[in-house]
């Protein structure tokens, strides 16, 4: 991956986004974070009846971008609940960083972890939802700085100080004493990456960012996903956005009937789909 | 939205345009969008409500007619009421009530934070458990309660706080287990306890989902969720019925005359039986200390409203003083504009 390539293009098409996140250029400022990698071994999951996940196998190398995509109800959302463990599989397992996730390793089989536990390697995967779930009795700033503080990383003004340092980078600056419902909705989504930020995760899973929001405020909260894209964090991304996918993305997955269909790198996968079903979605998408 | 109209008649080829184009904008519109004043003969004539009026004036008359009756009826003995409204026998009684209400409403809610926490826990039992006690006790009256605790000497002769069937460490004794107020304080706050578990249940219910996923995708400690995310917005639920339950249960209190204490109806009633002829007084003294106890309550509740609604609303609403010094302010605008309508 290169990441002067990718600035290159984030720049051409995202026009809007540019102006809307203007500290862009400032993440090199921050401490660099070891970027993690995901792999997802032989995953499945039932709801009732329905297989969500069928036998999953993924791996995301540390550092590169993967966008999910498929239609709904194709396990995308699951998938990505899975590798934080807002859902537990009813087999397989999930690594990130080489560790696996809400388990342990025990005389050949798996064991769930308590909670602290499960909470401790939470805290080092970043979740952004697609409606954004902020805290509305918080300010953006109380937002950002809420999970430092209450995992005892950092201490009430050094989590504010870097929060304000944070929203800047999502420029959201000068709306640090904004409470969520005072905010669009691009905003409030801009607060809540800079919020799963704030741990400095080794990976961040996006649930389709954008699908909660208006079409002209798209583009902002893109501009942000990409910025992030080329500082080296490992990025999940559930996406409808096609051409986002294909600017930033290392790597494609599609996704269908809980299975990985299809995958490889964005120009393969988008413009010449092997598969007749992810032709098929691609023809009704684009 | 309305700048696209015009370009999609305009594109080549496009044969049945995909919207109407717009009808002409009216002149006198566009003068008024630039601004200026709009004239008087095109101001739109805001419709009339003559029934409104003639409801209001009978309304007022009712109104003046209980007044007039209230001042003028020598039944009501207001001298007397003068006379008793601040007697300091009243005001002991007073102040019984307003400690047994603070108790009980301190107990109560601790109780019920307790109680819902447990019914919304994970574990069966702690649910089962929390169910039957508001189960038994919206039952039970509280009258009967407070009479069942007050002959509790009957059925158990000594009490001692300690290890479970192991040795006890405090001990009450035999003659005086409890004085009346704290029969009269656990009483209300078993009952009251009940009634605020299902109040605080239904404020932790009505958080969204989300902020609990919220909360477990950044890993925060689930005392923290509780008191720092989850407790702080089910409050924007749960103090309005709170506050409700805690007028109920000043007026509630009035049952402690049946446990032999004397709050502020229990001086009424006694005095009542002393002085038979100054009993409506009598009653109207407590009516007008139970009205003040409740408008402060009231007025307490619109701040503490006002204070768990930030982030809820996108503007809190204004305190009445605001809003007096904001139509103060507008009053005053118009005044001066219509001076200098009449000077033109």
């Amino acid at each position: 991956m290169n990441a002067v390539d990718k600035a290159g293009t984030a720049g051409a098409s995202a026009a809007v986004g540019a102006s809307a996140a203007p500290t862009a250029g400032a993440a090199g400022a921050t401490e660099p974070v070891r970027p993690a990698a995901v792999s997802v071994h032989r995953a499945y999951k039932r709801f009732g009846e329905r297989q969500v996940l069928a036998g999953i196998d993924l791996e995301v190398p540390a550092g590169q971008v993967l966008a999910v995509l498929g239609p709904s109800g194709s396990g995308k959302s699951t998938l990505l609940r899975v590798i934080n463990h807002l859902e537990q599989l009813d087999a397989g397992h999930v690594e990130v960083g080489g560790e696996p996730v809400g388990v342990r390793r025990h005389r050949g089989r798996f064991k769930e972890l308590g909670p602290r536990q499960i909470r401790a390697q939470r805290s080092r995967i970043g979740f952004v939802f697609q409606d954004f779930n902020l805290f509305p009795h918080l300010t953006a700033l109380d937002n950002v700085a809420a999970a430092p503080v209450a995992t005892r990383r950092a201490g009430r003004a050094q989590a504010r100080e870097r929060a304000r340092e944070l929203l800047g980078r999502v420029g959201l600056a000068d709306r640090a004493e904004a409470y969520p419902r005072q905010l669009s909705g691009g905003q409030q989504q801009r607060v809540a990456i800079a919020r799963a930020l704030a741990l400095d995760p080794g990976v961040i899973l996006f649930d389709e960012p954008t699908s909660a929001l208006d079409p002209e405020l798209v583009g902002e909260v893109l501009a942000v996903i990409r910025d992030l894209a080329t500082s080296g964090t490992t990025l999940i991304v559930v996406t409808h956005e096609i051409g986002f996918a294909r600017d930033v993305a290392d790597a494609v997955v599609f996704l269908d009937g809980g299975r990985i269909v299809e995958q490889g790198p964005p120009d393969q996968v988008l413009t010449a789909p092997r598969h007749p079903r992810t032709r098929e979605f691609l023809s009704r998408v684009l | 939205m309305s700048e696209h109209l015009p370009t999609a008649p305009a594109e080549p080829g496009d044969a049945p345009p995909a919207y109407p184009p717009p009808p002409p904008e009216p002149v006198p519109h566009s003068t008024a969008a630039a601004g200026g004043p709009v004239p008087a003969d095109q101001r739109v004539v805001p419709l009339r409500h003559p029934w409104r009026w003639a409801a209001t004036l009978a309304v007022l008359v009712v109104v003046a007619q209980v007044i007039h009756g209230l001042a003028t009826n020598r039944f009501y003995q207001w001298d007397r009421f003068g006379y008793w409204f601040l007697r300091p026998a009243i005001l002991h009684g007073l102040v019984i009530t307003l400690q047994v209400t603070a108790w009980s409403a301190v107990f109560g809610l601790l109780g019920g934070i307790v109680l819902a926490a447990a019914r919304l826990s994970r574990s069966p039992v702690l649910r089962a458990v929390s169910w039957v006690y508001v189960w038994l006790f919206r039952s039970v009256p509280l009258i009967v309660v407070l009479l069942f605790l007050y002959n509790f000497q009957a059925l158990y002769a000594t009490l001692s706080l300690g290890v479970p069937f192991g040795p006890g460490f405090v001990h009450f004794g035999e003659t005086k287990l409890a004085t009346e107020t704290v029969v009269a304080v656990v009483g209300i706050s078993l009952n009251e306890a009940a009634y605020a578990a299902e109040v605080v249940r239904a404020g932790v219910l009505s958080v969204d989902q989300g902020q609990h996923e919220a909360a477990a995708a950044l890993g925060l400690p689930r005392g923290y969720e509780f008191t720092r995310i989850v407790f702080p917005q089910a409050l924007r639920a749960i103090v309005p019925s709170y506050v409700n339950q805690l007028i109920g249960l000043i007026k509630s209190t009035s049952l402690v005359f049946y446990v032999s204490l004397l709050d502020l109806f229990g001086r009424v009633q006694t005095l009542g039986s002393t002085y038979p002829s100054d009993i409506v007084p009598l009653l109207l003294v407590a009516t007008v200390w139970y009205l003040i106890l409740t408008s402060v309550v009231s007025v307490a509740q619109f701040y503490v409203e006002r204070y768990f609604s930030r982030g809820a609303l996108r503007t809190v609403p204004p305190t009445p003083l605001q809003r007096l010094r904001a139509a103060v302010r507008e009053a005053r605008v118009r005044l001066a504009a219509q001076t200098a309508g009449v000077a033109r």
